[in-house]
C-alpha cells in the first residue's frame, strides 16, 4: 500500500517534467539548465516583500486557517464513526444506531462544503499575502498539491453518495456496498489530512531539501519527515474526540429544546454517544502528544525547549486549565448519567473520592512554576519560588496529576459502562479484585516514579520516568477494557431510562466543545510558533513584519475569536440541518 | 431565556474564562534577532565579552540547554576552560583542538566531537551530541560571534582571554538582541540599576526597605565581604532580614567588571 501511494506520488509530480522533457529537443545545455533551476535554495524576501495590506497578514491567514482546520477536523472525523456506529448498527440490529450516524452525517455535510470555501480562501490568503513562501512551497511539493485536489473531488463524491445513498442501501447486501463507500470515504479523507500535514511538518522540520532549501529528494522524502507521522497519529485522534465533542453539544442542544420524551431519550442517548466517542478518544491523546514532542525534541531540542521551557511555555497553563475543563465536564456528565440506572447505586459512593483526587490533581496542574513578582511580593513569598507550591509547579508534579486524573477519568467511565451490568460468570469477584489490584499497584508506580525520579535523581531521568507513568496509566486502560469486556460478555442487563438525566449535565456536554475548540486553536498556535522566526525552520526566514511571537494575552484573545467564530457557524449548520425538515403549511 | 440563548450565553462565558487566564498570565514577546551592523575596529575587549554574554543568552540560544536544570553542561556554574582542558585531555576526545579556545569553538560548530558524559543522544552512549552545530541554521552564529562567546566564557571565570579581537571595518555583521538590556554597563551606578539592587536596598538617590541599607555598608563590611553577600547571599543573612529574598545568580550574571565595580561603590559608601 505504501510503495503505491509512494509510486503515485512520484508519478504525479514526475508528470509536468516528463512532460517538459518529451517536448523537448534543444538537448543537453538546456537539461542542466533545468536541472540548475530545480535545485534553487529557498527565497529569502525582505521585509519590503511582503505586500502590505494595512492589517496584520499573520491574523488575517491565522482566522482562516483555524477556521479551515476546525471545519476539516470534523468532517474527517464524523465518517469515520459514523461508519463504526453503522457497523454497530447492523451487528446488533438495532436501527436506532442507523438513524443516528445518519443524523450525524447531516451535519456533517453542511461543514463539508464550509470547509472547502475556508480551504479556496486560505490558499487564496496565502498566495496573495505570502507569495514567497507560497512559490517555495508549490515548488517543493509540485504536482502532490494536484494529487490533492483530486483526492478532494474523489471525497466529495463519495460523501453525497454516501450521505444521500443511505436509505436507498439501508439492508442486505446493500447495506454492505453502502459502508464499502462509507470506508472508501474515510480512506480519501485520511490521505488528505496526511498530504496537508505533510506541508506543516515540512515547515517545522524540512526533509527532501538541502541547507539552503533547494529540492533533492523526492517527493516522498519531503513528505516523510520526521514529525510527519506523529502529527498525523495525533491530528486523527484529535480529530475523532473533537467531532464526538461537536455532535455531542448538537445532542445536548436538540436534548434542551426537546419537546416529547422520546425525542429527550433520542437525544439523550446520542448526545452518551457522543460523550462516549469524544472521552474514548481523548484519553490516549496525551500519549500521542508525548510522542510528538520526544520526536519535536529529537529532530531539535533546541525547537522543543522553545515549546517546554521557552516563551511558549506559559500557554501549557492554558492548556492545563482547558484539559482540566475537558476531564472535569467529561466526569461530571458520567456521574450525571449514572441516574439513568438504579444499578448505579452501587458505586455511588466512589464519585466523591473521584471528584476530590481530580479537583486537587487540577490544582497542582495549574500551578505556575515561576511568578514575575515585584520585590515586595518576593519578600512577602519569600523567594520567586513559594516552599511548597514551588515543587507543585515543575513537570514532575504536573505528570503525576495528569495521570492520576486519566485514571480517575476512566475509573468514571468504567464505572458508568457498569452501572446497568451485573455479571454473571462465577469468576467475577476475582477479576475484580484483580482489577483494584492494578489500579492501587498503578497508582502507586505513578506517584512514586513521579517523586523519586522526579526530585531525588538527575533531569535526564525525569523523562524516563515519565515513560513509567504513561505505561501505567495504559496498563490500568487496557486491562480495565479487556477484564469488563470478558467479564460482562453474558451479563445480566439492568434497566436504563434513557431521558432520565438532568439539565445541566447538558451543559457540561457545551463545556466539552467550546474547550476542546479553544484548546484545539490554542495547541495548533504553539505547534507553528514553534518555528518562531523561520517560515520553513532552518531554511526560509521570516522576514514579515509579523515574524515575532505575540503575548499570550495576544494569542488567547485570536483563539477566542476563532472559537466563537466556529460556534457561530456551528450553529447555523445546526439550523439548517433542522430547516430541511421543516415543511411550511399550505396557505389556506 | 429560550434555550438557544442559555447555549449561547454559557459557550460565551466559558470562552471568555479561557481568556481570562491567557490574559492574566505574564505577557512576553518573542522577538526574531535583528540583524545590526557594527563596526568591529569599535569593539573594546570588555564590549567584546558583553556582546558574547549578549549572543550566549540571546541569539545564541546557550541557555535553553546550559542552564541549571541539568540538560546539558551549566557552562555559567563551571569554569568552562578548566573543563575544556581536562577534555581534551580524555580518551575520548577526537577533534582536533588543541587549546581551549580551539575546543570550545570546535564544540559550537562540531558538537560531536567530545560529549561530556551523561549529556549524549539518548541510546548513543554518549557519542553523539544532541547540541546542533551553531554555525549552521536555526542558531547560524558567525565567526565574530562565536568568538565573542568564547571570550566571555573565559573572562566569567578570571580566565586570559585568548581570542583575538576582530580588526578591520569588512568584519561580518554581528546580530543583537533588540532591547535586551544584557549589554555591559559603564559604571558602577548602571550596573546597580541593570541589576535592579535599588528595588530592595536603600542606595544614594532611593530608598526601600526589603533588604539592608547600603549607604553605610561600606563602614560595617570589608569588600571582600561584600562581594561574597553579591555571589553567594545566603553565606550571611543580615539581622532582621529573612534568607532566600535576594537571587543567588548574581554570579553569573555580572560580569567580573561590573562585579568589581559594584564592589568598589559599595565599599566607599561609608554613611
Amino acid at each position: 500500500m505504501r510503495a503505491i501511494f509512494r509510486l503515485l506520488l512520484i508519478l504525479f509530480s514526475l508528470a509536468p517534467v516528463a512532460a517538459w522533457g518529451a517536448g523537448d529537443v534543444a538537448g543537453a545545455a538546456e537539461g542542466a539548465a533545468q536541472l540548475e533551476a530545480g535545485l534553487l535554495p529557498a527565497p529569502q524576501p525582505t521585509r519590503a516583500d511582503y505586500p502590505d495590506i494595512g492589517f496584520s497578514s499573520r491574523a488575517i491567514v491565522w482566522v482562516v486557517a483555524q477556521m479551515h482546520l476546525f471545519f476539516g477536523a470534523l468532517v474527517l472525523a464524523v465518517p469515520l464513526f459514523v461508519l463504526a456506529i453503522e457497523l454497530v448498527g447492523v451487528r446488533s440490529g438495532d436501527a436506532r444506531y442507523d438513524d443516528m450516524a445518519h443524523e450525524f452525517m447531516k451535519i456533517s455535510l453542511t461543514a463539508y462544503s464550509i470547509t472547502a470555501l475556508f480551504g479556496g480562501t486560505l490558499a487564496l490568503a496565502l498566495f496573495l499575502l505570502y507569495p514567497h513562501l507560497m512559490e517555495y512551497l508549490t515548488r517543493v511539493f509540485g504536482a502532490q498539491m494536484l494529487v490533492y485536489a483530486l483526492l478532494f473531488f474523489l471525497e466529495s463524491l463519495l460523501l453525497y453518495i454516501y450521505y444521500y445513498g443511505w436509505n436507498a442501501m439501508r439492508y442486505g447486501n446493500r447495506k454492505w456496498v453502502h459502508m464499502s463507500i462509507g470506508l472508501l470515504l474515510n480512506a480519501a479523507g485520511a490521505t488528505l489530512m496526511v498530504m496537508a500535514n505533510s506541508w506543516a511538518t515540512f515547515m517545522m522540520a524540512p526533509s527532501g531539501v538541502n541547507e539552503v532549501g533547494a529540492v533533492v529528494g523526492d517527493i516522498w522524502e519531503v513528505m516523510k519527515g520526521p514529525l510527519w507521522n506523529p502529527i498525523n497519529l495525533h491530528r486523527f485522534v484529535a480529530n475523532i474526540a473533537f467531532g464526538g465533542a461537536v455532535v455531542g453539544g448538537y445532542a445536548a442542544y436538540k436534548f434542551l429544546a426537546a419537546k416529547t420524551p422520546e425525542q429527550r431519550a433520542h437525544y439523550d442517548w446520542m448526545g452518551y454517544t457522543s460523550n462516549f466517542i469524544a472521552i474514548l478518544a481523548f484519553l490516549p491523546l496525551p500519549f500521542a502528544g508525548y510522542w510528538l514532542m520526544a520526536e519535536i525534541y529529537a529532530y531539535s531540542q533546541q525547537m522543543g525547549i522553545t515549546a517546554m521551557g521557552g516563551i511558549l511555555a506559559w500557554l501549557f497553563i492554558v492548556q492545563a486549565v482547558l484539559i482540566g475543563t475537558i476531564l472535569l465536564a467529561g466526569n461530571y456528565y458520567l456521574w450525571s448519567g449514572m441516574s439513568r440506572t438504579e444499578g448505579s447505586r452501587r458505586y455511588q459512593w466512589l464519585i466523591k473520592y473521584i471528584a476530590f483526587v481530580l479537583v486537587v490533581c487540577f490544582l497542582i496542574w495549574v500551578t505556575p512554576h515561576t511568578l514575575i513578582l515585584s520585590a515586595s511580593e518576593i519578600a512577602a513569598l519569600g523567594g520567586s519560588h513559594h516552599h511548597l507550591l514551588g515543587p507543585l509547579g515543575i513537570m514532575p508534579a504536573k505528570n503525576i496529576a495528569v495521570n492520576l486524573m486519566l485514571v480517575f477519568t476512566f475509573l468514571s467511565f468504567q464505572l458508568y459502562r457498569r452501572s446497568d451490568k451485573v455479571a454473571t460468570v462465577s469468576w467475577a469477584p476475582a477479576a475484580n479484585a484483580f482489577l483494584v489490584m492494578i489500579y492501587l499497584v498503578a497508582i502507586a508506580n505513578i506517584i512514586f516514579a513521579g517523586i523519586y525520579y522526579g526530585y531525588f535523581t538527575n533531569t535526564v531521568y525525569k523523562v524516563g520516568s515519565s515513560v513509567m507513568q504513561v505505561v501505567s496509566t495504559l496498563v490500568v486502560i487496557v486491562a480495565g477494557v479487556v477484564i469488563d469486556g470478558l467479564m460482562f460478555r453474558n451479563a445480566r442487563i439492568l434497566p436504563s431510562r434513557w431521558g432520565q438525566v438532568s439539565n445541566r449535565a447538558q451543559y457540561a456536554l457545551f463545556a466539552l466543545p467550546v474547550a476542546f475548540t479553544w484548546l484545539m486553536a490554542l495547541m495548533g498556535y504553539v505547534r507553528s510558533s514553534v518555528r518562531t522566526h523561520w517560515h520553513v525552520y532552518t531554511v526560509m526566514k521570516d522576514n514579515s513584519p509579523d515574524n515575532f511571537i505575540p503575548t499570550i494575552g495576544y494569542a488567547g484573545n485570536m483563539v477566542t475569536l476563532v472559537t466563537l467564530l466556529f460556534l457561530a457557524f456551528m450553529l447555523f449548520i445546526f439550523w439548517i440541518a433542522n430547516l430541511g425538515s421543516v415543511r411550511q403549511e399550505p396557505p389556506r | 431565556m429560550s434555550v438557544l440563548g442559555r447555549t449561547i450565553g454559557f459557550s460565551i462565558l466559558l470562552t471568555l474564562v479561557f481568556t481570562l487566564v491567557a490574559n492574566l498570565l505574564p505577557q512576553m514577546e518573542g522577538e526574531a534577532p535583528r540583524e545590526e551592523t557594527m563596526d568591529p575596529g569599535e569593539l573594546t575587549m570588555d564590549s567584546f565579552v558583553a556582546l558574547g554574554e549578549s549572543l550566549f543568552r540571546g541569539k545564541g540560544t546557550c541557555t535553553l540547554c546550559h542552564n541549571e536544570l541539568g540538560r546539558a553542561p551549566d557552562l555559567l556554574a563551571i569554569d568552562v576552560v578548566q573543563a575544556a582542558e581536562q577534555h581534551l585531555a580524555d580518551h575520548r576526545y577526537h577533534g582536533k583542538a588543541t587549546d581551549a579556545a580551539g575546543y570550545l569553538h570546535e564544540s559550537m560548530v562540531d558538537p560531536g566531537a567530545y560529549v561530556v558524559r551523561g549529556f549524549g543522544k539518548k541510546g548513543s552512549n554518549d557519542t553523539e551530541s544532541p547540541m546542533p552545530a551553531v554555525d549552521r541554521p536555526p542558531i547560524q552564529l558567525s565567526e565574530l560571534e562565536m568568538d565573542a562567546i568564547i571570550a566571555f566564557l573565559q573572562a566569567k571565570d578570571g580566565n586570559q582571554i585568548t581570542v583575538e579581537l576582530p580588526a578591520g571595518p569588512s568584519a561580518p555583521a554581528v546580530s543583537g538582541e533588540p532591547g535586551d538590556g544584557m549589554s555591559a554597563a559603564a559604571t558602577a551606578e548602571e550596573a546597580l540599576v541593570k541589576f535592579g539592587c535599588p528595588a530592595c536596598h536603600t542606595l544614594p538617590g532611593s530608598e526601600s526597605v526589603v533588604g539592608p541599607v547600603l549607604t553605610d555598608v561600606g563602614a560595617r563590611r570589608t569588600p571582600e565581604q561584600i562581594r561574597e553577600s553579591i555571589v553567594r547571599p545566603e553565606a550571611e543573612i543580615a539581622e532582621g532580614f529573612s534568607g532566600g529574598v535576594m537571587p543567588g545568580d548574581f554570579a553569573t550574571r555580572m560580569t567580573v567588571r561590573e562585579l568589581d565595580m559594584i564592589v568598589r561603590f559599595l565599599a566607599e559608601q561609608k554613611g
